[in-house]
């Protein structure tokens, strides 16, 4: 790019981001970089000029309401939280629907060892009856294949979150500092709503055991 | 011709699951003898220590694919002749014509049933 007319401060400015590794460049840097155009464009100003200017200062000002927007969006929050719980949520699917198949085709062996000491008609029904069984539970290999597709995806736009981050550099943590969440979060000791308390199942790890439950109602006792 | 149903049958796919429906649908065909690996390098090592008279291979699958593996049996002098059936979840034309072309005996998508895994496997073995 020539920027052989260019105030000499801003040409480093523009060689320097040019020397950058990579495609991207902070959203801060960009906007530095129109301020500083604006604030060279001194003298008299022809109506082009003037036309100019004021789409830079739009685009300074767009650039700067995108920030506050996104920022206020939290994409820290999708990236760190949102989407690997819902990739765990999905590999939990895949881990579940996997024991079921094999509880599934424990019972049905069970079934084929009695049908083994069967003869005639009935030994034929009960064939047919687990062959059918077997096909079903190919459901889970498909279910799992496309989970995965679906896993794959999230770490795809986790990837892209994360860009976004870096390319908004500290301004996330500003936001964030500005507009603290405290007063949306419920205090510990107010009562969950009922919105609140619809969890779903739980991950094995975060889930209660019967043992747990029966013992924290037993403490109501 | 009848199927020898004594002969060694590998089973390839990383899916535990599938690899088990497999197994009880062919022993309900009557194979008895059917050995499992859970992708194609394993499979490849047990092709070359001992005598297989057919593969069903799963196509996704790591380290090595099923469509790696076809192309390494096909290229092998000692196992190229040995029937090789893909069962997939692939069903792009794209895929199948490149199976085609490494030498795929059969192709079947997934989910399938009994019946159409029994009809390949006379169409590539003879009748039952």
């Amino acid at each position: 790019m020539a920027t052989d007319s260019v105030d000499p401060e801003l040409a480093a400015r523009l060689q320097e981001l040019g020397r950058e590794p990579g495609d991207t460049v902070k959203v801060d840097e960009i906007a530095d970089v129109v301020d500083s155009i604006l604030s060279t464009m001194q003298g008299d100003l022809s109506a082009v000029d003037v036309k100019l200017y004021e789409e830079l200062e739009s685009l300074s000002r767009f650039i700067t309401e995108a920030k506050t927007d996104i920022a206020a969006l939290r994409p820290d929050e999708v990236k760190d939280e949102f989407l690997p719980k819902a990739a765990d949520e999905l590999d939990a699917i895949v881990e579940a629907t996997a024991e079921a198949t094999n509880s599934i085709m424990d019972a049905v062996g069970e079934i084929e060892d009695v049908m083994s000491k069967l003869k005639g008609k009935n030994a034929d029904t009960l064939m047919d009856a687990t062959t059918k069984i077997y096909e079903a539970c190919g459901f889970q290999d498909i279910t799992g294949q496309r989970i995965t597709k679906v896993v794959g995806a999230l770490h795809h736009i986790e990837e892209k979150v994360d860009a976004l981050l870096n390319a908004f550099g500290d301004e996330i943590a500003k936001y964030k500092a500005a507009n603290p969440k405290t007063a949306e979060e419920p205090v510990a000791e107010e009562k969950p709503s009922d919105e609140d308390l619809l969890h779903g199942p739980q991950q094995k790890e975060a889930a209660m055991s019967q043992d747990d439950i029966d013992a924290l109602l037993a403490s109501f006792d | 011709m009848a199927v020898d149903l004594n002969m060694n049958v590998l089973i390839v796919d990383d899916y535990q699951t599938m690899l088990r429906i497999l197994r009880n649908l062919l022993r309900q065909l009557n194979f008895k003898n059917i050995e499992e690996a859970s992708d194609g390098s394993e499979a490849l090592k047990k092709l070359r220590a001992k005598s297989f008279g057919l593969v069903i291979s799963d196509w996704n699958m790591e380290p090595m694919t099923g469509i790696q593996l076809l192309r390494e049996v096909r290229a092998d002098e000692k196992l190229k002749h040995i029937p090789f059936v893909m069962i997939t979840a692939e069903s792009k034309s794209e895929n199948v014509i490149a199976a085609k072309e490494a030498g795929v005996s059969n192709y079947i998508v997934k989910p399938f049933n009994a019946e159409t895994l029994k009809g390949k496997l006379t169409s590539v073995l003879g009748e039952f």
